[in-house]
C-alpha cells in the first residue's frame, strides 16, 4: 500500500520490564555501523538536497534577495506582501478550482472505468493499457503540446465540431473563461494511474461477500453501494490524498499550454507558475521561498483536511 | 409457464421448487451477454477517446501543416516526411544534441537510483539501528515533500557552487537517493523475500555487504526494474528542473528543445513540431511497452507513491 498508508500505521512495540528494554536497546543497535554505511548516501541527500534547503528556504522567506546581493532581513514584508498581492491570490483562486474539480472528476473516471474492467472480462489487458498510456504520456511536454493545438480556434476539437455541424470558432485555449477547462481535461485524461491502484484494490474484496449479498438478494446498487464502496473507501481515500497533493504542484502542462504566460490574462496562472514566474523570471527570491512555504502550510493543511473527514466515510475492515 | 415469466414474478416460484433456480440461470446468461455487449461498446467507446489525439498526432506528424488544420480524420494521402527532416533541423542545434542530452541524463538518473535507493531500502528494511523508525517516518514524508520549498535554496547553492548550466543537479540528487518514492518500493519488495535467505547467508559468514550484493540484489530484479522504468520515463519527460537549470540551448533536454519551437517557429510549424513531440514519444511508448508488466505492479503495490 501508499507510502502515506504507511506512515499512519508506523508505531513502535512498547517493551515492558526493563530486561526486555535492554534486551531491545541492544537488539536495536545490532547493526548500526552497517546501517548508518548503507544509509550514508540517503542522509547526505536528506541534509544536503532536502533539510538544509527547507531551513535555508524558510530563512530566505524572511529576506530580500535577488542572487545579486546578500540576503537582506525584511522580517515578514514578503507574507504581508502575500497578503496583498492580487495575482497572487488569482493564483490560488485558479489552483484551487484545478484541484477541487479536477482531482475529483478524475477520481470518478478511474473508479467507473475500473468497476467496468474489474469483472473478470476478456479483454482487460488490452483495455487497461490503453487507458493507462494517457498518464505516462500525460506529464510530457509534447502532449501538453498537442493539447494547446487540440483546442486552439482551428484545432481538433472544433473541427469534429464543424464536423457535427456546430459553428465552432472558440479560441479554447487562448479564450480566458476556457483555457483552464482544457487543463483540467488534460489532467482528467489522465485517470489511468488511479484506475490501477482501484483495480488493485477491487481484486483484494473477498468475493465471498458479494454471493453471499446475491444470496440474500441484493441487487447490483446496493452490493455497489455496501460492499464496494465501504471496502474500497480507504483506497479511494489514499488516491484523493496524493492526487490533491500532486495536483497542487502541477506546473509543466498549464506552463506549455499558456507558453510560459500563465495566459490568457492570468487564467492558468498555477500557483507554482507564479512562484517560478516570481523566483526565477523575476528573482525574487524570498519572495518566492515565501510562496514556497505557503504552499507546504496550504497542502498540508488540505491532507489534514483530508484525514479528519476520512473519519466519516473510510471504513477500515480489522 | 416460461422462464421469462417466473423472472418478472420472483414472488411466485416458491410453489415451483424446480425450474426456480434454472428459470434464473437462463434469464441471468442472457442478460449476462447483453450487459457484456454493452460493457465492452461503453469501454471501446471510452478507449476511442482515449487513444484518438494520440494516433491523431501521429497521422499529422506526416501531414503538412496546413493539411493539420482541416483534417480530423486519421487517413493519411501521402507520407510528408520533410516534417521530421524539418523538424530535425529547426532548432539551434539538431535533434540529435537533446536526445543526446537527454540520454546522458537519463542513463545518470537510473543508475543513480538504482544504486543509492537500493542501499537504503536494504538498510531499512532489514538492518537494525539506533533511530531506524524515525529515519523512516523522515524518508516517507519527503516523498511527499512539494519540491517547490526546496528549489530556491537548492538553486542558489548549485549556482554557488558553479553548476548551473551542467548535468550536475539533474543528476547528482539521484545518487544520493532523493526520489524516496524508489526506496520506499524497494523496502515493500525486500520485505517480501524470506528473511531466511539472508540469515542463512549470514551463518554462511557473508557481512551485510556480501548478503546485499550476493543474496539481494540477485532477487531484486523486479523492484530494480519497476524502479528503472519509472525513473526513464519520469526524467525522460521532466521539465521543471531543466527548465531551472539550464539555460544554454545546446544543453537542453527533449521537453525543453520541445518547448522552444513555441518561440522559434512562433509556433506556427506545427507539422515539424508534431513530427519531434513523435520523436520524444517513441522512446516512452517503447519503455511502456516492455515495462508496462512492471509499472502495473509497481503502482498497483505501492499505491503510486
Amino acid at each position: 500500500m501508499s507510502a502515506l498508508f504507511e506512515l499512519t500505521s508506523l508505531k513502535g512495540s512498547r517493551a515492558r520490564t526493563p530486561e526486555e528494554k535492554a534486551a531491545r536497546r541492544k537488539e536495536a543497535g545490532r547493526d548500526n555501523l552497517a546501517g548508518y554505511l548503507f544509509l550514508l548516501p540517503w542522509l547526505v541527500g536528506l541534509v544536503v538536497i532536502t533539510i538544509g534547503p527547507l531551513i535555508a528556504s524558510l530563512y530566505l522567506s524572511f529576506t530580500d534577495y535577488s542572487l545579486i546581493q546578500a540576503p537582506e532581513w525584511t522580517g515578514l514584508e514578503n507574507y504581508v506582501r502575500m497578503l496583498e498581492d492580487p495575482r497572487l491570490h488569482n493564483a490560488l483562486r485558479v489552483t484551487f478550482i484545478y484541484v477541487v474539480v479536477g482531482t475529483p472528476l478524475q477520481l470518478v473516471v478511474a473508479l467507473g472505468i475500473a468497476l467496468l474492467l474489474n469483472e473478470g472480462m476478456k479483454g482487460l489487458a488490452f483495455y487497461r493499457s490503453i487507458f493507462y498510456l494517457p498518464s505516462l504520456l500525460g506529464g510530457s511536454v509534447a502532449i501538453a503540446l498537442l493539447w494547446r493545438q487540440l483546442f486552439g480556434t482551428d484545432g481538433l476539437v472544433n473541427q469534429l465540431l464543424r464536423l457535427l455541424g456546430v459553428d465552432a470558432t472558440i479560441g479554447w485555449v487562448s479564450d480566458p473563461s476556457y483555457a483552464l477547462w482544457t487543463i483540467i481535461l488534460l489532467h482528467v485524461w489522465t485517470f489511468g494511474s488511479p484506475m490501477v491502484i482501484f483495480l488493485a484494490g477491487l481484486r483484494q474484496i473477498p468475493a465471498m461477500y458479494y454471493e453471499a449479498a446475491a444470496v440474500d438478494g441484493a441487487t447490483r446498487w446496493s452490493r455497489f453501494i455496501r460492499i464496494t464502496l465501504p471496502l474500497l473507501s480507504p483506497i479511494i481515500f489514499f488516491n484523493l490524498v496524493l492526487q490533491v497533493i500532486g495536483a497542487f504542484q502541477s506546473f509543466t502542462q498549464a506552463f506549455v499550454v499558456s507558453n510560459g504566460t500563465g495566459g490568457p490574462s492570468d487564467s492558468t496562472m498555477f500557483y507554482t507558475l507564479y512562484l517560478y514566474d516570481r523566483g526565477f523570471g523575476n528573482f525574487e527570491m524570498g519572495y518566492a521561498a515565501a510562496m514556497a512555504w505557503l504552499l507546504v502550510v496550504i497542502v498540508g493543511a488540505l491532507t489534514a483536511v483530508n484525514f479528519l473527514l476520512s473519519r466519516f466515510w473510510v471504513f477500515y475492515d480489522d | 409457464m416460461t422462464d421469462l415469466d417466473t423472472a418478472a414474478l420472483p414472488a411466485t416460484p416458491a410453489r415451483t421448487e424446480q425450474p426456480a433456480p434454472r428459470s434464473q440461470q437462463a434469464v441471468s446468461s442472457g442478460g449476462r451477454i447483453a450487459r457484456s455487449l454493452l460493457k465492452h461498446l461503453m469501454l471501446i467507446l471510452a478507449s476511442i477517446v482515449m487513444i484518438y489525439p494520440l494516433l491523431w498526432l501521429l497521422v499529422s506528424s506526416f501531414r503538412p501543416t496546413e493539411v493539420i488544420f482541416r483534417t480530423p480524420g486519421l487517413w493519411l494521402n501521402e507520407l510528408f516526411v520533410q516534417n521530421y527532416s524539418e523538424g530535425w533541423f529547426a532548432l539551434g542545434s539538431p535533434f540529435h544534441v537533446y536526445l543526446f542530452n537527454s540520454l546522458v541524463v537519463t542513463v545518470g538518473a537510473v543508475v543513480g537510483n538504482l544504486v543509492s535507493c537500493s542501499l537504503a531500502a536494504y538498510a531499512f528494511a532489514r538492518l537494525k539501528f539506533r533511530l531506524r523508525t524515525l529515519w523512516f517516518a523522515i524518508m516517507l514524508v519527503t516523498i511527499m515533500l512539494p519540491i517547490h520549498v526546496i528549489v530556491v535554496p537548492q538553486y542558489i547553492i548549485f549556482n554557488l557552487l558553479g553548476w548551473v548550466n551542467t548535468i550536475i543537479p539533474l543528476v547528482l540528487p539521484k545518487f544520493l537517493a532523493t526520489d524516496a518514492f524508489f526506496v520506499f518500493l524497494m523496502v515493500q519488495f525486500i520485505r517480501g523475500i524470506p528473511r531466511e535467505l539472508d540469515e542463512a547467508a549470514r551463518i554462511d559468514g557473508c557481512g551485510h555487504w556480501q548478503i546485499f550484493t550476493r543474496v539481494m540484489l540477485p532477487l531484486m530484479g523486479p523492484a530494480l526494474a519497476t524502479s528503472a522504468i519509472f525513473t526513464i520515463i519520469w526524467t525522460w519527460s521532466d521539465f521543471f528542473t531543466p527548465l531551472i537549470y539550464l539555460t544554454d540551448p545546446t544543453k537542453y533536454t527533449v521537453p525543453l528543445a520541445l518547448r522552444s519551437f513555441l518561440d522559434a517557429t512562433s509556433g506556427s510549424n506545427w507539422g515539424a513540431m508534431f513530427a519531434m513531440s513523435i520523436v520524444t514519444l517513441v522512446p516512452m511508448f517503447l519503455v511502456f511497452l516492455f515495462g508496462q508488466k512492471f509499472l502495473i505492479r509497481g503502482i498497483a503495490t505501492t499505491g503510486g507513491k
